[in-house]
């Protein structure tokens, strides 16, 4: 191990704390709005933290190009899928959580 | 090890949750999240080439697929409903044993098997260098056992021809006036070209490395999905003959392959000077039928033409 | 045990589930997912068997049939959806029953 060994798995330990906190969110908070963004927030950073870990690994600069590209898409359809369940629950008329 | 026991045990407890839950949209979404954990245990096991098509056909167009049928179906049927009468426990307990006894069966014969079974593998590795390609499961696919290939995309038609004349015809206009969601049209503006980008990549990737035309179908029959979502119609003058033509493409170049390699060798065994040429070209017309009919199948109803009668 | 005979054995154990939910579950639905999930089981078993080569690579005919099963169990639940629409569309309820005199 030297330090870029060091260095990738701190950052894919991290990644994983963030999916960690996403999916207790997802089980734990109250309704559905609290619950995408919880969400969509951990998985965002938590997947660029993993793609960061392996990117350190990458034999290629065209591995790291197509590791951001995978990034990159989870992003704009993470981004776009969280806003189209949110918007189809207000219009069904789900009422945000109050306390 | 560890970390297989565990998956195994995920995948187990994810097969009775998504077959015991009561809300069948439920049942939808575990079914996708088993999908996706089967694809995990392909690349254990060594078979990134069916983890690329579980992902992309397994996991992703059938949950579709089922999201669409679901959504059909009408709303007062109880999806709470678990079992049709009043559930006797006699037959649960008797199925159960009776399965039981199956499976102890089926896992002593799995136990008691040879340790080391090469398999054809052996035949494949020898046979390789006359393929014309470097991927071995392509070459399996396209050129060693090209015939299931054949037939595989005959079924794929024949699926269509049985859902277009259960169903009537697609009601739906064939071009909305207004985008049902801006969000929605953006991003499959974005995604579309993006996609098929990427089947051309899977296609020419998978020569060599894992890929190839049903995995690229599947990309490209995911970006048809996506246009279907967004509300865009195959125009109405391109829906009868040129939709029909784009169906059998895949089938019709297989098979005029199939005539020719009769004519000097024997059925679809392909000349090894030009083999990698002939299967990218094969690749490439089973992609395209692939693609469309994987579309047309999530959309489940004949398309409107022009002039036709509803 | 190694890992192949592992998978293999999970590949059993989702089949026999699958085949359970299919004979006990009226709604037509349930039981395309529940053929869908014994296929799974069945695949797993093919793939996992197929790594006993007793070398890094494993067998790779198994593995491009069931690329083939995938494409054609697609296929099979596109026709089956179809079909259990078009019952609903009949019946009213997405279920075949034992008793023929309940048939409208």
């Amino acid at each position: 191990m030297n330090i870029s060994d060091y260095l990738s798995a701190l950052l894919l330990i991290a990644g994983g704390l963030f999916f960690l906190a996403g999916t207790l969110g997802l089980l734990r908070f109250p309704d559905i709005y609290t619950r995408l963004h919880a969400l969509t927030k951990a998985d965002n950073v938590g997947l660029g933290l993993m793609v960061a870990g392996l990117a350190i690994q990458a034999d290629s600069w065209a591995v790291v190009g197509k590791l951001l590209l995978i990034w990159g898409l989870v992003l704009l359809a993470g981004a776009s899928v969280a806003y189209l369940i949110a918007n189809g629950a207000l219009k069904r008329g789900i009422r945000l959580w109050r306390r | 090890m560890l970390f297989d026991a565990l998956l195994g045990l995920l995948l187990l407890g994810l097969a009775w949750l998504l077959l015991s839950c009561r809300d069948l949209f439920k049942a939808i979404v575990l079914f996708v999240a088993f999908g996706l954990l089967m694809a995990i245990v392909w690349v254990r096991l060594d078979a990134p080439d069916v983890a690329l098509a579980e992902v992309a056909i397994g996991a992703g167009l059938t949950g579709a697929l089922l999201m669409s049928a679901l959504a059909k179906l009408p709303v007062d049927n109880p999806p709470g409903r678990y079992s049709n009468e009043k559930t006797h426990w006699l037959l649960p307990l008797t199925l159960a044993l009776m399965l039981l006894l199956v499976a102890s069966g089926l896992g002593y014969a799995l136990w008691s098997l040879p340790v080391i079974a090469p398999g054809l593998s052996g035949e494949v590795a020898a046979n390789l260098e006359q393929s014309g390609v470097s991927n071995p499961v392509t070459a399996v696919l396209l050129n060693f056992r090209g015939y299931d290939t054949l037939l595989e995309i005959v079924v794929l038609l024949l699926a269509l021809l049985g859902v277009w004349s259960l169903n009537s015809l697609d009601a739906t206009p064939a071009t909305a006036e207004k985008p049902a969601n801006l969000v929605l049209d953006t991003l499959m503006r974005l995604l579309v070209p993006l996609l098929i980008l990427v089947a051309a990549y899977l296609l020419w990737a998978g020569a060599n490395s894992p890929g190839g035309a049903f995995q690229a179908g599947a990309v490209l029959a995911a970006a048809g999905v996506l246009l279907l979502l967004a509300g865009w119609r195959l125009p109405t003058a391109l829906a009868g003959l040129p939709l029909r033509l784009a169906l059998v493409a895949g089938p019709v170049a297989f098979i005029t392959l199939a005539a020719l390699t009769l004519l000097n060798a024997r059925l679809l065994e392909l000349p090894v000077e030009h083999a990698g040429m002939l299967i990218l070209l094969l690749e490439t017309f089973a992609m395209f039928s692939i693609g469309v009919t994987l579309a047309a199948l999530f959309l489940g109803q004949r398309p409107q033409e022009r002039g036709g009668s509803a | 045990m190694n890992s192949a005979i592992l998978y293999a054995l999970v590949g059993v154990g989702i089949f026999s589930l699958g085949l359970y939910a299919l004979i006990l579950h009226p709604h037509l639905l349930r039981k395309i997912l529940a053929i869908n999930v014994m296929g799974s089981g069945l695949f797993l078993v093919l793939i996992a068997l197929a790594k006993r080569t007793g070398e890094p690579l494993p067998d790779l005919v198994p593995q491009a049939m069931v690329i083939t099963g995938i494409v054609v169990a697609f296929s099979a639940t596109a026709l089956a959806l179809a079909l259990m629409v078009r019952v609903a569309k009949e019946n009213h309820r997405a279920e075949l029953s034992d008793d023929e005199s309940q048939q409208p």
